[in-house]
């Protein structure tokens, strides 16, 4: 307020600077949030319902992970009056231990994780508490702490937490130990908070799905409100590779973390504290930053300041420094993202799984990340409209603002209608019966929002997720030529197995002659090798088998290679039928030697264990014949690894199929559609 | 059985003789067929009329299509040749009923147990009333000062297409060659082939068979074989002139073209039923515009219809070129009965005199 303006003539109280400074008053973090409620993301009755349960599952599995337990967790939502819910979440993670319990529930930004450089699902340890707070505030009840850590004499503790939203402390009621009846470690929490609860694609028995999908390792139970009871089981029991810590790369440094970090830094000098306090840093860089930021190298980091920050990193701007280290990188990997896949989505039978892929880290601004993807076609998958995005961001499924987010961005700017889905103009969203599962890691995610949404649009996670997304829609395509492939050949089945036989029998019949032997006509339609796999399930595992018809007019030989999971070889393999040799990684072969015309062999064996779901029947490649006149089967791939056998035979006994006949009659056909005349 | 039966006979037997040799020598079965397309119709100028030219198209077991067409073949021969053998017959709906129980060969419509008839009269050069085949339902209707003598449950019997009938005129049978049917005229002067049945009972109201000496036929739509025999056998042996009277739109092109071109379906058999000196009295494209006729717009199937006609050989003359270019640039179609806008005599005072005497009919 200035003087310049006209003095009131009135005897109005005149609000002095001074009166002013006395309402002023502090306004505390947690005051803060509770009135922009939207930016944490509890904006709406169903999504703060949503919210609750997504950060005590984040928090679950993250401790989980970093103290190596298989996660189990449960989570139970029961209906206790008009928009009113009890929520509670329990898992087996490490507890908390007594003291920290009020702090990491009732308290916000606090957490271990806000200093550490790695991938982890709860970024900001505002989460929990919020969760807390909020249901505090809507129904003015407390939430229910339990943990217990490991060891055999520990006791339980549990307690009743509120948050003081002035001052940003917890407040604790009912603080007690007690005996917790069979559980080894972990905690639970309990609330009760205004909610509404929904189904569908922003429900909590979506998000508890998506979870199971990225998080294979994990057991998730849950009891939604109408006393339905759906587990998620374990798809694995192979724990996520632990992502190590790593110091911040310098170029991801803002000026607030820069002058927070040389305050506290240990280091004598700046040189020092480059050298030491960051990842990817020499002494030769360490100086060349100084002099680009005009700083003395010998000087301390804890003088530099806001100047000296802004300096710095404006020299480290002007270098070029190495991308950070991945280790502190966690991805699923595509063998668990295909087990997940399956295991969630069995329900629909999808046709098929493209390979998922998983790209090689990269780095944004000094934040490193990796893209992984995955695409599931057919089967019960709806068809009609647009498909299924399944995002994630460290292993967390974003399930709101689908429109802002990077993945959907990419998924739009590639060209589906090359892959084999139908795509309006080649541009957003294709339509048809598929689900595209894209996750993005990284040791800090940009999103768009605290609410952590949706993954802000940076060119360079951009390009990798559209690379993802194209190696997986290759598989895709491959996967549906192939099936057309098939479809063919089963017509040529249903003619020789079906329509011949009867032709045969019919002119026999009416001419009083013997019907004529077949297998001569039926070689020289079919014309091909055909490979068949046979799926069974069997207890324990799965047989598969491989039928092998010579539908030609002379005999073959020829390999037949298979990728066995490594962990799943055994007897039944390499004891059986027409088996060759196979190689440390599972790289198996079979050799078919002079199958004579209108034969066929049977190749069998069993799959056990974990990882028999994650063989592909249909991946079977041939080599030592020319592949157009197999069906059922690629030529060996160059990076097999081995060579295939050598094609002894020449390629001008194969008899290509043209089909102008085929067409010429279609054609005619069309023509009389065209002229319609009555002619009876 | 008589000589034409006992070849179609022997002519199917060798259809599944051919098909059991390939399959007894180890090979495909495959049948040649003429090309039955726009693209293989020529015109043969001794007959004057359009026929299957040179192409052929070859039907083999390799597809599905191809496979069943040749299954369907094999159940079809057999059952034509028992009908023959036992002096049957039957109707196409009676043929596409009885595939019920041919399993693999059965008919899913009756369109593909048409065609087959067809394609059989192809090969073996028979007539489909050898194979015992008839359509289930009459032909056209005639109306004027002629005698018909034909077959009756009460033997041959001679009717008077203008006093026996009444004025729905006189229903032709599916079968009109002279063993069973027999023509005989002394006062019809011309024939007039009429599109609907409309403009064939504004005709007979106002007197005009009587007044013109004409002899009606009703097509209702797309002419069945028998009309189309009838009017041939009207002009070659009765000497008669045909003209076509039809609305002005694409398809009514196409009645008149399978009148006197012959039809694509049936190029096989032109000869037997087309009628080459028969002329299209209108609508024309150019009667819309002289005769300021009350019009339709086009439809998009209109306009792909009359674009497919600039592509058939048998309109490629310049009356047809020019009236089907006038008819697709004004946009517009019109009704035979659209004449009505000038008065319900309009017709038969004015229209067709005007028409009839610049083709010198009247």
């Amino acid at each position: 307020m200035g003087r310049d303006g006209t003095p009131a003539a009135a005897p109005a109280v005149r609000i002095t600077a001074e009166k002013l400074a006395d309402k002023q008053h502090e306004i505390s973090v947690t005051e803060f949030f509770e009135k922009n409620k939207q930016v944490l993301g509890f904006d709406s009755r169903t999504k703060s319902l949503l919210m609750g349960v997504k950060e005590a599952v984040d928090n679950s599995l993250d401790a989980c992970e970093e103290s190596e337990f298989l996660p189990d967790i449960i989570v139970k939502i029961t209906n206790t009056g008009e928009e009113e819910y009890k929520v509670s979440i329990e898992d087996n993670g490490p507890g908390i231990v007594h003291r920290a319990m009020p702090n990491v529930f009732g308290r916000l930004l606090y957490g271990s994780r806000f200093h550490a450089l790695r991938q982890s699902r709860g970024q900001q340890g505002i989460g929990i508490s919020a969760t807390v707070m909020f249901a505090n505030i809507s129904t003015g009840r407390p939430a229910h702490v339990a943990s217990k850590t490991e060891g055999l004499d520990a006791v339980a503790w549990e307690m009743d937490i509120a948050v003081d939203t002035k001052t940003n402390r917890p407040v604790v009621t009912n603080d007690k130990a007690f005996s917790w009846a069979g559980k080894e470690h972990g905690t639970l929490i309990e609330y009760v908070t205004k909610g509404r609860y929904i189904r569908g694609s922003q429900s909590i028995f979506e998000y508890l799905k998506e979870t199971a999908i990225v998080n294979p390792h994990a057991r998730i139970e849950f009891h939604d409100p109408d006393g339905k009871t759906y587990v998620f089981e374990r798809a694995t029991d192979t724990m996520p590779h632990k992502a190590k810590e790593i110091k911040p790369h310098p170029k991801g440094m803002e000026i607030g973390d820069m002058m927070n970090y040389s305050s506290m830094s240990e280091e004598k000098t700046v040189k020092d504290f480059l050298k030491n306090d960051f990842c990817r840093m020499t002494p030769r860089l360490a100086d060349e930053i100084c002099t680009k930021a005009k700083i003395d190298p010998k000087s301390s980091p804890r003088d530099l300041g806001r100047e000296g920050s802004m300096a710095l990193i404006k020299g480290i701007g002007e270098v070029k420094i190495m991308d950070p280290p991945s280790e502190c990188l966690s991805p699923i990997g595509d063998v668990l993202i295909k087990k997940g896949l399956m295991h969630t989505l069995e329900g629909m039978r999808p046709e098929y799984y493209a390979t998922p892929v998983t790209r090689s880290p990269k780095a944004v601004n000094g934040n490193p990340f990796t893209v992984e993807a995955g695409i599931i076609y057919g089967g019960d998958i709806p068809a009609d409209g647009q498909v299924t995005l399944m995002r994630f961001a460290n292993r967390v499924p974003l399930l709101y603002q689908q429109g802002a987010d990077v993945i959907t961005k990419a998924v739009g700017e590639v060209d589906w209608r090359r892959y084999g889905l139908e795509q309006r103009g080649g541009k957003g969203l294709p339509y048809g019966p598929a689900i595209i599962l894209v996750h993005v890691a990284s040791t800090k995610v940009p999103f768009t929002s605290e609410g952590k949404e949706a993954i802000a649009t940076f060119p360079e996670i951009e390009e990798e997720i559209i690379a993802a997304l194209k190696l997986c829609a290759r598989n895709l395509k491959s996967h549906l030529n192939k099936m057309d492939k098939k479809s063919k050949t089963h017509e040529k089945f249903d003619i020789v197995q079906g329509i011949l036989p009867d032709l045969a029998k019919k002119v026999a019949e009416q001419l009083g002659k013997p019907v004529p032997d077949l297998s001569q006509t039926i070689s020289k339609i079919m014309n091909v090798v055909w490979i068949e796999p046979v799926k069974e399930r069997i207890d324990g595992g799965r047989r598969i088998s491989y039928d092998i018809y010579n539908y030609t007019v002379r005999p073959h030989s020829f390999m037949i290679h298979l990728q066995i999971p490594a962990e799943c070889m055994n007897d039944t393999i390499t004891g059986g039928a027409f088996f060759d040799s196979a190689k440390e990684d599972g790289k198996s072969q079979w050799l078919i030697k002079d199958l004579p015309a209108s034969t066929s062999v049977r190749i069998s064996f069993e799959l056990r264990g974990d990882m028999a779901d994650t063989f592909d029947p249909d991946d079977v490649y041939i080599s030592g014949i020319n592949p157009v006149m197999v069906m059922g089967a690629e030529s060996l791939p160059g990076d097999w690894g081995i060579k295939g056998m050598k094609i002894t035979e020449s390629e001008d006994d194969y008899i290509q199929d043209t089909s102008d006949e085929e067409e010429e009659e279609a054609e005619a056909l069309e023509e009389e559609e065209f002229e319609k005349e009555a002619d009876e | 059985m008589n000589d034409r039966q006992k070849t179609a006979l022997e002519s199917l037997t060798k259809i599944a003789e051919d098909i059991y040799a390939d399959l007894e020598k180890g090979d495909i079965p495959a049948m040649r067929l003429p090309l039955r397309s726009k693209r293989n119709i020529e015109f043969d100028p001794m007959t004057q009329v359009w026929k299957y030219g040179s192409m052929k198209t070859l039907r083999t077991a390799k597809t599905t299509q191809g496979a069943t067409t040749m299954l369907r073949t094999a159940y079809t021969t057999d059952f034509i040749n028992e009908m023959i053998r036992e002096d049957k017959s039957s109707t196409l709906r009676e043929m596409y009923y009885i595939s019920e129980g041919w399993n693999r060969a059965k008919f899913h419509t009756q369109d593909e147990s048409n065609l087959l008839a067809e394609d059989l009269e192809t090969v073996t050069h028979c007539m489909r009333e050898d194979f015992k085949l008839r359509p289930e339902e009459g032909s056209a209707h005639v109306y004027g000062d002629i005698n018909f003598r034909t077959r009756t449950k009460k033997g041959m019997k001679t009717f008077n297409c203008m006093d026996d009938v009444a004025e729905t005129g006189f229903g032709i049978p599916y079968s009109v060659e002279k063993e069973t049917f027999e023509i005989k005229n002394d006062n019809i002067k011309f024939v007039m082939a009429l599109e609907t049945g409309g403009m064939f009972a504004r005709l007979i109201e106002n007197g005009f068979p009587e007044r013109e000496n004409c002899l009606l036929v009703h097509l209702s739509g797309q002419p069945t074989r028998s009309t189309r025999r009838l009017l041939k056998r009207l002009n070659e042996e009765e000497g008669l002139p045909i003209v076509v009277f039809t609305d002005g739109d694409p398809w009514s092109f196409r009645i008149f073209a399978s009148i006197a071109y012959g039809a694509i379906k049936t190029a096989h058999i032109s000869d037997y039923l087309a009628t080459p000196t028969a002329q299209f009295v209108g609508i024309t494209a150019s009667d819309i515009l002289n005769y300021d006729l009350p019009t339709d717009k086009l439809s998009d199937k209109d306009i792909g219809a009359l674009k497919a006609e600039l592509s058939d050989p048998r309109f490629s003359d310049e009356f047809w070129d020019t009236e089907i270019r006038a008819m697709l640039e004004m946009n517009k179609k019109a009704e035979q009965q659209a004449l009505a806008k000038y008065g319900l005599d309009y017709v038969t005072d004015t229209y067709l005199p005007e028409k009839l005497t610049q083709m010198g009919i009247m």
